[in-house]
């Protein structure tokens, strides 16, 4: 449904994201996309909604292309995909009740006629867990769990099919985030709701997605199957990532990537990316690019992949 | 060495903290986890004496080595946090003034405690290094420095000073996964090495988990629970702290390699 290819975005001298290709199908669907601060991740998202303008590569949803569409295409493009925000803030007018701010979205692109407006309000309210009346209330009189619940009925109004959550509950406090995290796993079946799931915590995309991509530095490192990349890691930048996330007992996690400078996007390492923090750097790594193969049942961006997973196998 | 005694913490007639005891000894950390409004970076800031300069009244009792600071002069208060206590904050950025270079914060912080400039240039080297930071670092701007190097320097300045209560509020929330899994390092064997006194503010029950000794959850600005990390995570008594174990995303774990 969702596919993007060779998606390459530039911010001035800095390539943020490198030749990216990732697909999403029907719902019930989700892609975790991973990766720390300026992996792209974020890029590749606003990309998809059309909020970033790509330099190269194709994005299209169910065949619409979002940047090359014929006027009337473009416009059906925009209805096919919803972006929802790690700050619900950036996205609802503080001026304006719950209400208008969904009938907004349901006006804006015709999805149902005039008079059943309100009883969409409310059907949408319901469906996230609020009431009918919080259609009444202004943003600031609710919680940030509530807020987010708003953006995500907004963003369900026009029938999208896709959405684009962007850090979703990073903002959020645990207990908070485990119930939207549950609302949005309902959500999704209830829907059948295909999504990109944009987020750093590795847990969050394990419970809420069957695929996965890594990324570093604008580039894919590893993707394939939640469950397998995420328990299972090949690349040494997944598995440094995997061991980081500190875990509920009483020892921490050791640093598994060696120390070294952290990467300048705009001059990024010759070879592999990750070659100066990695520890099975050889040679090879630090001239020649490493593209994506099958190793272990998934597609992993590393001249050692082989050596890497029989590490892991101990 | 520390001694918290009845603190209570109130915004006009508002009380946001009111914890009955908190004791830090030297060489423990001590970890505060609560979620927003619950109190804990209220807490942090009382006991540093930064709360009254906020618009707080602060009551009760806070005891370092049986002084108390609580009415504490602004200058008598400043001196014993420059030296004795210091705090790390979660933009270590903030603490840095953005028109000096790294070594002339340095510099300006030991010489005000009374090292001449030659004691001072090697203290803030070694400090540097104590961290895992080359001292070259010290020539640059705050601005050229990533956000984990941002806060080793704001973690060696508090090893320059020799102090010996460090209280961190959320140092390494803001910083990605293998970032903060260095700088938990760091933390951890400086606090062994130099036997400091480190009370752990988060919002993040796995990281003060795994760099604790002892854990206070606070919610709504009093401590429901209290104790050894490990009775805490396998024996909560709380209902709220079972609340909170409970959300946290947990990741499966491989259990045996597969075929």
């Amino acid at each position: 449904m969702l596919e993007v290819r060779d998606l390459v975005v530039r911010y001035g001298p800095v390539v943020a994201v490198d030749g990216v290709t990732l697909g999403v199908p029907a719902g019930p669907a989700g892609l975790g996309l991973v990766g720390e601060s300026g992996s792209g991740k974020t890029t590749i998202g606003r990309a998809i909604v059309r909020l970033t303008e790509p330099a190269s590569g194709e994005v299209t949803v169910d065949g619409l292309n979002a940047f090359n569409a014929k006027r009337g295409d473009l416009k059906a493009y925009r209805k096919s995909v919803q972006i929802v925000f790690q700050d619900p803030d950036s996205t609802l007018d503080p001026r304006m009740r719950v209400g208008p701010a969904i009938t907004e979205a349901l006006r804006a692109h015709a999805v149902v006629e005039r008079s059943a407006w309100p009883d969409r309000v409310t059907e949408l309210l319901t469906a996230v867990g609020l009431q009918a009346e919080h259609a009444d209330r202004l943003p600031h009189q609710l919680s940030g769990g509530q807020r987010q619940r708003v953006a995500i009925a907004r963003a369900l109004a026009v029938e999208p099919r896709l959405i684009v959550l962007d850090e979703p509950t990073s903002a959020l406090d645990v207990t908070v985030q485990a119930r939207v995290l549950e609302l949005i796993a309902g959500l999704r079946e209830e829907r059948s709701l295909a999504y990109l799931l944009i987020s750093h915590n590795l847990a969050v995309v394990e419970h809420l997605c069957e695929q996965v991509a890594v990324l570093y530095l604008g580039q894919v490192v590893e993707q394939g199957e939640a469950a397998r990349v995420l328990t299972r890691p090949v690349h040494p930048y997944t598995r440094a990532l995997r061991t980081a996330v500190p875990e509920l007992s009483e020892t921490l996690p050791a640093p598994a990537t060696k120390r070294a400078e952290p990467p300048n996007p705009a001059d990024p390492p010759p070879g592999c990316r990750f070659h100066p923090r990695c520890p099975l750097a050889v040679d090879r790594c630090r001239s020649e690019r490493p593209l994506p193969r099958e190793v272990g049942g998934r597609l992993v961006a590393c001249h050692r992949a082989e050596d890497s997973l029989a590490e892991t196998r101990g | 060495m520390l001694e918290v005694r009845d603190l209570g913490v109130w915004f006009g007639d508002r009380q946001v903290v009111g914890v009955d005891a908190l004791d830090l000894d030297k060489g423990q950390t001590v970890g505060i986890v609560g979620e927003t409004g619950s109190g804990k970076s209220m807490t942090a800031y009382a006991i540093a004496g930064l709360a009254p300069g906020m618009g707080a009244r602060v009551e009760g009792s806070v005891k370092l080595d049986g002084r108390e600071l609580i009415g504490l002069s602004d200058g008598a208060l400043r001196d014993i946090r420059g030296r004795r206590i210091a705090m790390i904050f979660q933009a270590p950025i903030s603490s840095l003034n953005p028109v000096f270079r790294v070594g002339d914060v340095f510099l300006r912080a030991l010489r005000l405690h009374g090292a001449s400039k030659a004691n001072a240039r090697e203290r803030a080297a070694e400090a540097m290094r104590s961290v895992a930071l080359s001292p070259d670092l010290l020539h640059r701007y705050p601005h050229q420095l990533s956000g984990g190097q941002a806060q080793r320097v704001a973690i060696a300045m508090a090893v320059a000073l020799r102090a010996e209560v460090l209280i961190a509020d959320e140092p390494t929330s803001a910083l990605d996964v293998t970032v903060q899994a260095e700088i938990l390092d760091v933390l951890e064997k400086l606090q062994a090495e130099e036997s400091l006194a480190m009370l752990f503010i988060s919002h993040d029950l796995a990281v003060v988990s795994g760099i604790c000794d002892t854990v206070a959850i606070m919610y709504d600005g009093e401590v429901v629970e209290r104790g050894p990390v490990s009775e805490t995570l396998h024996h909560p008594s709380h209902p709220y702290t079972r609340e909170l174990l409970a959300a946290v995303p947990r990741l499966t774990t491989p259990e045996a390699p597969d075929a």
